[in-house]
């Protein structure tokens, strides 16, 4: 079975209820932390990591001795990263490459060639029952969806794997939540909670997958966030109260199912309800 | 004119909050919202839409299946796995590079534009806004904050204002890079927890990378001390100037709740104190760099 955990708005809590959520289940568990532009699941989890890969996508050279500038290529690309300058020059601008291979197809002299530009790493390690991936997209590098896709390639069918999602409801969310079995969004009773709550379920909607909600910091706003849940008839799988213990141990790095008492049992009670709904 | 982007690289450590104060606050500027995916200052600002305009950005391959003679050519050549068996393109994983539109034997398969949100110019009660939402699983967030960004510049310009105050989206990639690329300077605000603090690194580093000054304020400082303290010290070592330092508050929920400002909120609260300062800061960095500019 595969989760993804995704929110709408950022700092709501995603990446708390992913790794307690992990380490309460502790075995044939694993945390894919697909939040590449800042993956921060290790912070928490802090596992050994055993191997590091580099990650690349395709992107075009040309020889320039073949090329006789015919503007094919140009011609074809929609992301304006080869440039034929009217019988003078090619350019090419890689980081603008959407690795179609649409350019390296249509020249006619074969006069593209693949050559890479690097995405970000991917890092696999372990902590005790937990099997943990994530990725780290290069800084400057503008394309996360094609690493996420990476490090979803990790997703083993014999493991509960939980997917640590980034912020927001456009491509890089919809690359982590499609092809789950299930999406546990993560909110806070606030009117920015709310308002990017309804995003993140009409992305849900679309991807019609099954979902579920957990209220963070849930005494501190208002009611809107529940209504809205039983209206749309999303259940409320878990409320985490706001308790400045809790924001403390969070800004450590240490994880609530350790240090709090409780907590563990509502991780796996949670845990339990996931696998209900989705059987 | 001077742009300053309000960025954080970890989402929720208040930069739609604090961009709401210095709005209250600061005069002669046009306000802009780069968060075009999860869009959130029209919900303090309560803004009076007076323009709105869709935006189109990239097309999607639909076949033509009168035209379709299933040679299976475009599954072969589509390199996101959109186009099934049966020949309809899954409009979610398509990419829009049009190959498959261009290598069609048919000519079958069309190319149309998509509109894939809308953007809009709004009155404030702090002055103009310039926002726009993208719609849901949509692509090209990018070029939408590229746009956002310029019409607010033109706003600027038509009416004399001489600072553009934009917030900025969390995480380091598309939508930020086309946030901060040619900006005047990044306010940075993080919090100290372990993970404000990693991605708060991550971001001064995408910041240095596009030769963007960048500037730092530390939310919530009091949570962990220590933190702030490493934050502190990393700044230091960065030759970064930490602007100053706001104390755990829940006025700012409580504010946020009622669609108000901090300072309309509570006028006397200590983290409206703190943002006071840091504002004052900020607009004297500003005028350094008005004046060398």
């Amino acid at each position: 079975m595969i989760i993804s955990i995704a929110s709408g708005k950022g700092g709501t809590g995603k990446t708390t209820v992913a790794t307690n959520l992990a380490v309460a289940i502790g075995s044939d568990v694993q945390l894919l932390d697909c939040d590449v532009e800042e993956p921060n699941s290790h912070l928490f989890i802090n596992p050994v990591f055993e191997k590091t890969i580099t990650v690349t996508t395709p992107v075009p050279e040309v020889d320039e001795k073949k090329c006789n500038l015919c503007g094919k290529c140009d011609e074809i690309c929609q992301f304006k990263a080869i440039i034929v300058i009217a019988d003078t020059t090619v350019m090419i601008f890689p980081e603008l490459c959407h690795s179609c291979g649409g350019c390296e197809k249509v020249c006619p002299e074969n006069a593209i060639k693949e050559t890479s530009r690097e995405l970000g790493i991917i890092q696999k390690g372990y902590r005790n029952g937990i099997e943990f991936v994530h990725g780290k997209l290069r800084v400057g590098e503008a394309m996360s969806p094609p690493l996420i896709v990476k490090v979803r390639s990790f997703a083993r069918p014999d493991k509960f794997t939980i997917i640590d999602a980034p912020p927001g409801t456009s491509c890089p969310v919809i690359a982590s939540m499609k092809n789950t079995d299930f999406i546990l969004l993560v909110t806070e009773p606030t009117p920015f909670g709310l308002h990017d709550l309804k995003l993140a379920v009409g992305a849900v909607k679309m991807l019609n997958i099954p979902c579920g909600l957990v209220i963070n910091r849930s005494d501190v706003g208002d009611n809107k966030v529940k209504d809205f849940a039983k209206k749309e008839g999303v259940p409320v799988l878990l409320e985490i109260p706001f308790d400045r213990n809790i924001a403390e141990a969070y800004s450590r790095g240490d994880m609530i199912v350790e240090k709090l008492p409780g907590f563990k049992e509502k991780f796996l009670t949670l845990y339990d309800n996931i696998k209900k709904i989705v059987s | 004119m001077k742009e300053l982007i309000i960025i954080s690289g970890k989402g929720g450590t208040g930069k739609t909050s604090l961009m709401a104060a210095f709005a209250y606050i600061a005069e002669n500027k046009v306000l802009c919202d780069a968060d075009v995916d999860a869009a959130d200052l029209h919900l303090v600002t309560a803004p009076d839409i007076l323009e709105k305009h869709d935006f189109q950005g990239g097309n999607t391959a639909v076949i033509n299946k009168d035209k379709c003679t299933e040679c299976g050519l475009c599954i072969d050549l589509c390199k996101w796995g959109a186009i099934s068996e049966t020949f309809e393109v899954n409009s979610i994983e398509c990419e829009g590079c049009g190959v498959c539109v261009y290598f069609c034997p048919e000519k079958a398969i069309d190319f149309p534009l998509n509109t894939c949100g809308e953007w809009y110019i709004s009155n404030t009660r702090f002055g103009p806004l310039v926002h726009a939402r993208l719609g849901i699983a949509e692509e090209n967030s990018g070029r939408l904050v590229s746009l956002v960004r310029n019409e607010a510049k033109k706003l600027a310009e038509e009416k004399g204002l001489d600072l553009i105050l934009t917030d900025g989206p969390p995480g380091i990639g598309c939508p930020v890079i086309a946030s901060i690329g040619g900006a005047d300077a990044v306010l940075i605000v993080t919090e100290p927890s372990v993970s404000g603090k990693h991605d708060m690194q991550r971001v001064v580093q995408l910041a240095n990378h596009f030769k963007v000054p960048a500037f730092l304020c530390v939310n919530k400082f009091d949570l962990n001390k220590d933190i702030t303290g490493e934050i502190e010290n990393f700044a230091k070592e960065k030759g970064l100037t930490c602007l100053g330092y706001i104390p755990f508050d829940q006025t700012f929920t409580k504010a946020m709740i009622q669609g108000q400002t901090i300072f309309e909120y509570d006028s006397g609260s200590a983290a409206g104190q703190a943002i006071r300062k840091i504002w004052e800061s900020i607009s004297e960095k500003l005028d350094d760099l008005r004046a060398s500019s």
